[in-house]
């Protein structure tokens, strides 16, 4: 059975990322920048893509990666999603490579993507789950023509891989297209309608696989993300509980919210096992479907309980703009919906373990 | 220090000298444990070599494949988890001597006297008295939820010898004769129809001193070993997929097509989530115990494993439809050993109510993962500094 634990390798990797983020990724700062017209921090991507090498994990060293697995970019992901850091590491890093990864051409946008110096967006509606039906846009001679909406980091990507009706997946680059922010539940992964009036299209290979594997490794990828979110959730109502005194004593110490956040917990032990799974069987390729679906059709619940938990645990405060714990009730109620909800997910399962519905 | 191939040598040694073809059973039993094969992480003399636990796997692994016959280790699941590591930690040399190896070979089953009507959750409260008299020590009071006392030789005791202390000072760890003719073992019935526990009631039991284990008054430490043993035990197995509940679940919805609804269907795909996460879960627990690094996991695996089995039975019941109103035996029986999946939904449904408060209930069980795990503040306790005899009851 697939290996759980944390390497020393990956522990030291977390506590690097997780030291960046804490002296670049405040509340303050990721609330302000998602008020403005450009929520996503272009430094901070910089310092992790291009200084710290992260962008390139899943690209094998040849290919101008850093020839890692997918059980790194979780712990990257675990730490991103307990900052909900405004970059796009899951969409660029790990979905549009992998949709790259699965191309016979595009070495070069590869490489760009894994160097981080290129953003790379794969142009599919983010609830997507992997094997359902996406839109698709109209090649035509070699320009693309349409319209496609929900694309997750659009904004701030440099290339665009644009699955259209003859099959292919072309790669088209930002100044072809129309990019149009769309008002997004959650602020930290905006959204973005992106509009091809003639665009013209580099054709990288074969849509539906390339879409495919690239889906399936955002959806097991984005359990870590989870996972990272609903332990900030816990971790904070806990210290929060510990201190905040009501009625003569800490509210911490009254039993009906002590067994609330015991079972939260639990929970988040299960999403721990579940999202290593997932990352662990994306590496090796072991059971991967299974592994992934068991983890988004289990994550999703987790998270935005822990998230909601959290809110109503603060009591007022939580409830204000400037408390940061909306930041992740935000994203873990998008997440719920990236890449296929855990019903989606129930229902691909059915198939694969043959517990076939009536 | 004793390595892998050192135990496959004393292993192969040991078939050879004593053929499991033509051993009898106990006197292969006992050969192994007198070679230090019966738990290696024991010391030498009492079944082990001073090994490390985690390679039993190794010694185990070439006996089975000789077709050596083991100690059936779910008959004596109490005498192996929880009384040994009691008494090797706080016996006397002489108790150790005694006691270890016919608990080991099953020669002696054992059972645990700590329950008591008036002490669950709180098992401190335990009002079974014991007096000193010469010698001896003259115990009186009664004990619940026993499973194999019918069966037992032994019991591990803990028994009030201090009332006039608060109530985790007062109490004594002993070892306990069940054939004394002062005890007496009644069944008790549970919702399944059967009765896998028995009631004990103790009346003038004459223990001698020399049956005493650890200090006068220091029976609460003694017993948390035990406890913890108890713990230990629950997170070690490794399941394969579909391998506890939610198998027999699965096969009949493949196997009953006509049975399935959609409401059902949603709700067993959750369930058989819930049921692969956990496994999960107790497979990352089991590696951060290989690899010597224990987390707090373990505190919730219990009660992670109740819920999925109570609500999974309770699912499978109603999927049985017309046949989830049948129940298949209320015969009054008293089993060896207990199989949570070996009958109809139906005792798996009632049996698995069992599971949220035996071992610990569940909420006291949360308590533990909110205040050890989670630093949060402990319950507000009024009975700390009162003794016992003054204690609300």
């Amino acid at each position: 059975m697939s290996d759980l634990l944390y390497s020393e390798e990956e522990e030291a990797l977390r506590a690097a990322v997780r030291d960046l983020l804490t002296d670049h990724c405040d509340t303050t700062s990721v609330l302000a920048r998602a008020e403005s017209d450009a929520p996503h921090d272009p430094a901070l991507w910089k310092t992790l893509a291009d200084g710290m090498g992260l962008a390139g994990l899943l690209v094998p060293e040849d290919r101008g990666g850093q020839g890692a697995t997918h059980r790194e970019a979780a712990v990257v992901l675990e730490e991103l999603g307990r900052a909900v850091a405004p970059v796009p590491y899951l969409t660029s890093a790990v979905v549009a490579t992998e949709a790259l990864l699965a191309c016979a051409d595009g070495g070069d946008l590869l490489e760009g993507l894994a160097s981080g110096r290129v953003i790379g967006a794969l142009a599919v509606g983010l609830h997507t789950a992997p094997g359902a039906a996406y839109a698709t846009v109209r090649a035509d001679g070699g320009t693309l023509h349409g319209e496609l909406t929900g694309i997750a980091d659009a904004a701030v990507a440099d290339v665009l891989l644009v699955p259209a009706d003859d099959g292919g997946l072309y790669a088209v680059t930002a100044d072809a297209v129309t990019v149009t922010p769309q008002t997004s539940l959650d602020l930290t992964r905006p959204l973005a309608r992106v509009t091809l009036d003639a665009a013209p299209g580099r054709r990288v290979g074969d849509a539906e696989p390339a879409v495919r594997r690239a889906l399936r490794a955002g959806a097991g990828l984005l359990a870590s993300e989870q996972l990272g979110l609903a332990d900030w959730a816990l971790t904070e109502t806990v210290r929060y509980l510990k201190d905040r005194k009501q009625f003569n004593r800490p509210v911490g110490g009254f039993q009906a919210l002590k067994h609330r956040l015991a079972q939260l917990w639990l929970e988040i032990v299960n999403l721990r096992a579940a999202a290593r799974a997932a990352a662990d069987a994306l590496a090796t390729g072991e059971d991967t479907d299974v592994s992934v679906t068991v983890a988004q059709a289990y994550a999703a619940p987790v998270a935005v309980r822990a998230a909601e938990e959290a809110l109503q645990l603060h009591g007022g405060i939580g409830m204000t703009w400037e408390h940061p714990v909306h930041l992740r009730l935000k994203r873990a109620k998008a997440d719920s919906i990236a890449y296929g909800t855990a019903g989606a997910h129930r229902e691909a399962l059915a198939e694969l373990v043959d517990l076939r519905a009536p | 220090m004793t390595d892998a191939a050192e135990l496959r040598r004393r292993t192969q040694e040991l078939l050879a000298a004593h053929p499991p073809a033509t051993t009898g059973r106990l006197d292969f039993l006992r050969a192994r444990f007198d070679a230090g094969l019966a738990w290696v992480h024991y010391p030498e003399g009492l079944g082990g070599l001073g090994a490390p636990r985690s390679l039993q796997a190794v010694v185990d692994a070439g006996l089975e494949a000789a077709g050596a016959p083991d100690n059936e280790p779910r008959r004596i699941g109490i005498g192996l988890g929880m009384a040994a590591p009691t008494i090797l930690k706080y016996g006397t040399e002489e108790q150790k001597q005694r006691f270890l190896r016919p608990l080991w070979t099953g020669e002696e089953v054992w059972c645990q006297l700590f329950s008591e009507p008036g002490a669950g959750s709180d098992l401190a409260a335990l009002g079974t008295r014991a007096v000193r008299e010469g010698d001896d020590w003259v115990v009186n009071g009664q004990k619940v939820w026993t499973s194999s006392a019918h069966l037992a030789r032994w019991a591990i005791l803990i028994a009030r010898t201090d009332p006039d202390v608060p109530k985790h000072a007062g109490i004594t760890y002993f070892l306990c004769d069940m054939t004394d003719p002062g005890v007496e073992v009644r069944p008790l019935r549970q919702i399944t129809g059967e009765a896998e526990f028995n009631e004990v009631f103790l009346t003038g039991v004459r223990i001698p001193d020399s049956r005493r284990l650890g200090e006068v008054g220091d029976g609460w430490r003694v017993a948390q070993t035990t406890l913890n043993n108890e713990r230990v035990a629950i997170g070690g197995m490794r399941l394969p997929r579909e391998g506890g509940m939610i198998g027999p679940i699965a096969k009949t919805w493949r196997e009953r097509p006509e049975l399935r609804t959609h409401d059902l269907h949603q709700r067993l795909l959750k369930l058989w989530v819930d049921a692969e996460v956990s496994r999960f879960t107790a497979e990352r627990l089991r590696q951060q115990l290989v690899a010597g690094q224990p987390g707090p996991e373990g505190a919730g695996m219990k009660l992670a494993f109740a819920r999925l089995n109570q609500e999974i039975s309770g699912l499978e019941v109603e999927l049985r439809g017309e046949e989830g109103l049948l129940y298949d035996d209320w015969t009054m029986r008293r089993p060896e050993q207990v199989n949570f999946t070996g009958r109809d939904a139906g005792y798996r449904y009632l049996r698995s109510k069992g599971n949220s408060i035996e071992g610990g209930t569940s909420e006291v069980l949360l308590n533990i993962v909110a205040e050890r795990v989670l630093g949060l503040p402990a319950e507000p306790r009024t009975d700390k500094d009162v003794a016992w005899k003054d204690l609300a009851r």
